[in-house]
């Protein structure tokens, strides 16, 4: 191999001239460049429930149903559908649509895609929860109704979570077949080109795409983890467009004449989770390191410790303005949320006098466990939290383990597989817009099998919450489930089964004459960058 | 600690290998910068403005200050703080002492195993010398960052990790040195000669073999300190090294990464200057004792 | 001659060996892959069934077996997270990797043997001073922060140089590579530079020290005396002595290059395999780093058989024997 470069670095002398007057030249003003920030592992669009994955696939792919810029669910592949009754959807599927091969969708194509995601071999992460209970009927071509055992409010989310693929082109293919372009057929704005693991993912204009056409030729995606690189890159012209612009550098970009940066709200909270299972917790001792009752199950210190955080100071100091204190689980400009939430209010004396109350008047020790590199800034956030709750006599250490172990430990390092920490800094997102899903992971009590609880690493367990949550989440009626989700909410967050402390930004940043539709959920679409 | 080891057969040795390292000017600064670099870092607890592991002391609202801002608490931050408010000039303190401590503990620790390794395969020969041999040049095969880097991640993060991780580098470099010079110093007459007196093999390997193969060591420790501090901060760049809650000068210098391009160049320039002229400073004084103690000595 | 080939090649194996169950038992320990792989709001039962699906229920000596089992079948394990060949993925990504050491060793020799050879051949004069001294700099300066200081001089000061990634490749026989183009080459130079400036040093300090001795010798007394000119003298007698030792640490040292780029690739993002190696560590991708860790060990087997079997031809004096050296 070696070889093989010196012989190509002799005949490099030769070719610089003329190679470099071709790759030298520039791009096509038809062309985008876009760099991201993670990587993702696969072009098989159900083999790695990823955001990466997830992001690009929808370039190639459509669903029945599609998530616009703020979550709202649009028609996509449906053109319409009904509910005939709690248990039964059906659904119009749109007509004249065909995949890139030229061949027409159908209900086929549906039913294929439907039964090809539990499938798929060696998934590291598959999207089965969406298709889990459905049973699918093709009524004809263009017509199916689907089929749940129980009533199944967040139906249209779900689906906007399964990509078609066609019957025809992906009948046996594998996902290494996909990632090398066989099979690869959707019905989406862009047909794929070419996937270089690591490198870059191509795709390039669909001119027969159903929808409105796309000004790009080809759109390249580039892969830069690293966020000065990333920076770097489209400060230099490298890409046009860089997605998760890192907070140490939106304020200075804003300034950038070369740059226009776009920035919405995430649905990504940052919260603590206390301890509440146990009555003595490993990581608290006494002022003395004795070993003392669980001071986390009593109602006062936990609101003592949400008012030692000052939110307003996390976001400008450490988020440097990119991200909102919060109140709750998701941003209170989705459905399902409290409006009476508000976030808490920074008060050193109030939190002392509490502790007091709460007879811990000289405070206590503790450790705060979090994960290292998994959430922006998340070892700053974490000394930051530690920094306030010691300045309310809580002398807190902080400890940072790489993702991997730290959620591995978090979830059911201890004892009888409980969680290990006492307290621990994590993030959420609500994938689906809907404060539903968030609630039942996070603050639903425990149990596997009713699929509740499964990211509640405190233990939090709230009858009435319960209640409410299983009500809202069997409500097919929007405002109803609403109102549901909404008065569980405010009945867990008011007993401080989690402390939100603020909801993340997501900053793109482009090349001045272009325009970047800032989307909730995190992705970056070729979709939504215009020129202007 | 080298003029111990020299002076211990003969107090006029030490003298003249003071007086020839003196000869080199730019070896006389090494030592100097090595000597104020130990003292800041023995001394960080008094001189530095601020304990930047005590959270009370830390504010965030000191965090991301230019050189020369003022802090919360009154005092001036010459360098500037980082990220989460800490005042850079005593992070680099606190830093250069575990940077040196996680050094000088590895190079020791290696020292030792590799010498004691070194000793025996010399001295034992036959099956045992194959084998530390054989495992010595498996282990220099492999690049040392690579190595370190495979470990520290299986290992996780923190102190006692990472030098397990260095001391697993190092070692064979000490155990290849020590047995070539063994053997050369087993083969001489004074060492028959004790042996024949009757006295005891250790005696002979610890009052004898020993000692005279320490001057070459000497020389690998210095070069090996300097490595295995600049490899500490480059796994802890990677994020694979200690923990961001204590920082070593190499996490230092890898929290100020993400602000290099917001023009707030002190939070990595400054930490890294101090990480050079530490390094500088050993090698300068390591290249000066290999010179004058001028083993044979490959690299 | 073909005892020592076979005598390596079985070191090689106990290496490889040796390290694959290092990494494979440690990576076991560390931490769960499969909070790595499953997304964030995963139920219990989607985690069991991912552990099930990659045999993590299983206890640790079961994994290993099986692992041993497949790589006896010639399967050496599929990357967790890509899905596909492990092995491929690396080799995929080496051409990158190798493109970079080789033009950071054409750095360091390029400007390494001119200042040594100044160096050497007048070692009074300051500039060959400035430059010992310098060379003791060289090798001090921790990479990854002259990475730093190299991207915010060059890319973002002076915004002379593209501050990350590979330039666009050209397939050539089969092996992709960027060298084909002013982009390639200027997306390569930064990289190179770093990488480069750790061996430079160690290229001065041989040449200097090679030309030193070399000009003391007999031959190079009587090519003066015989009136030739000093740049003959230079180039065909020195260089002709002092380029076998050159060569063969260099050969040596391509491997700790490679070692290296996991640094630079890292800071200049730069798509080799040193940088999916620190991906894979941080999502515990166990299959990635056992197949780098075994195609690295036999790149450098390789690497040492090549440059002693060279050293042999090149110098008649050295006679490789199955003994130890």
């Amino acid at each position: 191999m070696t070889h093989a470069i010196i012989r190509s670095l002799k005949s490099a002398a030769a070719a610089m001239v003329l190679a470099g007057a071709i790759c030298g030249a520039p791009a096509l003003a038809q062309d985008l460049k876009i760099a991201m920030s993670a990587e993702p592992s696969s072009v098989d669009p159900h083999y790695h429930n990823l955001t990466p994955n997830n992001q690009l696939a929808k370039h190639v792919f459509e669903s029945l149903t599609e998530h616009d810029e703020l979550q709202r669910i649009k028609p996509a592949l449906a053109e319409s559908w009904k509910v005939i009754d709690d248990l039964t959807w059906e659904f119009k599927l749109r007509a004249n649509v065909r995949f890139h091969d030229g061949s027409p969708f159908t209900a086929d194509d549906v039913i294929f895609s439907f039964n090809r995601v539990p499938n798929v071999p060696k998934s590291p992460a598959p999207k089965t929860s969406y298709t889990r209970g459905k049973t699918i009927e093709k009524i004809d071509d263009l017509t199916i109704r689907i089929r749940t055992p129980a009533p199944e409010a967040l139906m249209l989310k779900h689906l906007a979570q399964i990509d078609i693929m066609s019957a025809k082109a992906a009948a046996s293919v594998t996902t290494e077949d996909i990632n090398a372009g066989k099979g690869a057929v959707g019905t989406g704005p862009y047909k794929f080109v070419e996937f270089v693991p690591g490198d870059r993912y191509v795709v390039a204009r669909n001119d027969a795409y159903w929808g409105e056409k796309e000004p790009w030729a080809k759109v390249s995606y580039r892969f830069i983890k690293s966020d000065p690189t990333r920076v770097a890159a489209v400060l230099a012209g490298d890409v046009d467009v860089i997605e998760t612009v890192p907070t140490a550098d939106a304020q200075r970009l804003a300034k950038e004449p070369k740059l226009a940066l776009a920035s919405a709200l995430s649905n990504r909270v940052i919260y603590l989770h206390l301890d509440r299972l146990r009555a003595e917790s490993p990581f608290i001792k006494g002022k003395d390191g004795a070993t003392i009752k669980n001071p986390l199950n009593d109602l006062k210190v936990r609101q003592a410790l949400s008012k030692a955080i000052n939110r307003p100071a996390i976001v400008d100091r450490i988020m440097e303005g990119e991200a909102v204190p919060a109140s709750q689980l998701v941003p209170d400009s989705y459905a399902g949320t409290s409006k009476n939430l508000k976030p808490v209010a920074y008060d050193v004396d109030g939190a002392k006098r509490l502790l007091a109350e709460a007879g811990l008047p000289n405070g206590f020790q503790l450790t705060i466990h979090g994960p290292n590199g998994r959430y922006t800034n998340d070892t700053k956030l974490i000394e930051a939290v530690a920094q306030m709750f010691t300045r309310i006599g809580v002398d807190t250490k902080v400890e940072t383990l790489p993702p991997s172990v730290f959620f591995s430990r978090a979830s059911s390092g201890g004892p009888d597989k409980t969680p290990e920490f006492s307290m621990i800094l994590a993030g959420w997102s609500a994938g689906t817009g809907e404060p539903g899903d968030s609630l039942k992971a996070l603050l639903g009590s425990f149990d596997p099998k009713a699929g509740s609880g499964s990211a509640n690493r405190g233990r939090y367990s709230n009858a009435e919450v319960d209640k409410l949550l299983a009500q809202g989440l069997s409500t097919v009626d929007d405002d109803k489930r609403a109102d549901l989700l909404a008065r569980a909410t405010e009945i867990a967050i008011n007993d401080v089964g989690i402390i939100p402390i603020h909801y993340q930004k997501n900053t793109w940043a482009a090349k001045k004459g272009l325009k970047v539709i800032p989307r909730t959920d995190e992705y970056t679409f070729a979709m939504s960058v215009r020129t202007q | 600690m080298s003029g111990a080891a020299a002076a211990q057969r003969e107090s006029g040795e030490f003298g003249r290998f003071a007086a020839r390292f003196m000869e080199d000017r730019v070896a006389l600064i090494g030592l100097a910068m090595l000597v104020v670099i130990v003292l800041a870092a023995l001394l960080a607890p008094w001189i530095a403005p601020q304990n930047p592991y005590d959270l009370a002391r830390v504010d965030i609202m000191d965090s991301r200050q230019p050189p020369g801002a003022k802090a919360g608490e009154g005092f001036v931050m010459w360098l500037g703080s980082d990220g989460v408010g800490r005042d850079l000039w005593s992070g680099i303190l606190y830093g250069l002492r575990i940077s040196l401590a996680v050094g000088v503990l590895s190079g020791v620790l290696a020292a030792t195993i590799g010498m004691a390794l070194g000793l025996l395969a010399a001295y034992a020969g036959g099956r045992t010398e194959t084998l530390i041999m054989r495992v010595v040049d498996l282990q220099l095969s492999m690049p040392s960052v690579l190595l370190a880097l495979i470990l520290v991640a299986l290992l996780g993060k923190g102190v006692d990790k990472i030098i397990v991780a260095l001391v697993a580098v190092q070692w064979a470099y000490y155990a290849r040195t020590v047995r070539g010079s063994a053997l050369v110093e087993r083969r001489k007459e004074y060492v028959e000669a004790a042996l024949s007196l009757g006295l005891s093999h250790a005696r002979t390997v610890f009052r004898h073999i020993l000692p005279n193969c320490l001057a070459p060591v000497i020389v690998i420790a210095t070069v090996q300190t300097a490595h295995a501090i600049s490899l500490e901060a480059t796994l802890s760049f990677l994020g694979v090294g200690l923990p961001q809650t204590e920082p070593s000068l190499g996490v230092l210098i890898s929290n100020g990464f993400q602000y290099m391009l917001s023009g707030k160049y002190w939070i990595s320039f400054f930490p890294g200057v101090a990480l050079l002229l530490t390094i500088v400073a050993i090698n300068l004084v390591g290249d000066r004792l290999r010179d004058v103690l001028n083993p044979r000595l490959e690299r | 001659m073909l005892a020592f080939i076979i005598r390596r090649l079985a070191q090689a194996v106990v290496v490889v060996l040796a390290m694959v169950s290092i990494v494979f038992f440690g990576a076991y320990v560390v931490g769960d892959p499969v909070w790595m792989m499953a997304p964030g709001d995963a139920t219990q039962e989607q985690i069991e069934e991912i552990r099930r699906t990659f045999g993590f229920d299983q206890p640790a000596h079961v994994q290993f077996l099986r692992f041993l089992a497949d790589i006896a079948r010639g399967e050496f394990g599929r990357s967790y997270v890509h899905g596909s060949s492990a092995i491929g993925l690396i080799l995929e990504r080496m051409p990158a990797t190798l493109e970079l050491a080789f033009a950071a060793l054409v750095f360091a020799i390029l400007f390494g043997i001119p200042l040594g050879l100044y160096a050497g051949l007048k070692p009074d004069h300051w500039f060959s001073r400035a430059v010992m001294a310098g060379s003791i700099l060289g090798f001090s300066l921790p990479t990854f922060w002259v990475g730093l200081m190299l991207i915010m001089l060059f890319s973002v000061m002076l915004g002379w140089l593209p501050a990350t990634g590979r330039g666009p490749t050209v397939n050539v026989l089969g092996v992709e590579t960027s060298l084909l183009s002013l982009e390639g080459w200027r997306h390569l130079m930064l990289p190179a530079i770093n990488l480069g400036l750790l061996k430079l040093s160690l290229v001065i300090r041989l040449t200097r020290s090679g030309a030193r001795e070399a000009s003391l010798q007999d031959y190079v007394k009587f090519a003066r005396a015989k009136g030739l000119s000093q740049g003959r003298i230079i180039g065909v007698h020195i260089l002709k002595n002092i380029l076998i030792p050159i060569v063969t640490v260099l050969g040596l040292e391509f491997g700790s290059l490679v070692a290296f780029s996991v640094v630079t690739e890292t800071i200049f993002a730069w798509p080799g395999m040193g940088k999916l190696l620190l991906e894979s560590i941080q999502r515990l991708d166990r299959p990635l780093i056992v197949a780098y860790v075994m195609v690295v060990v036999l790149l450098f087997v390789t690497i040492n058989l090549i440059v002693d079997i060279l050293y042999s031809a090149l110098d008649p004096r050295v006679r490789i024997t199955g003994a130890e050296s």
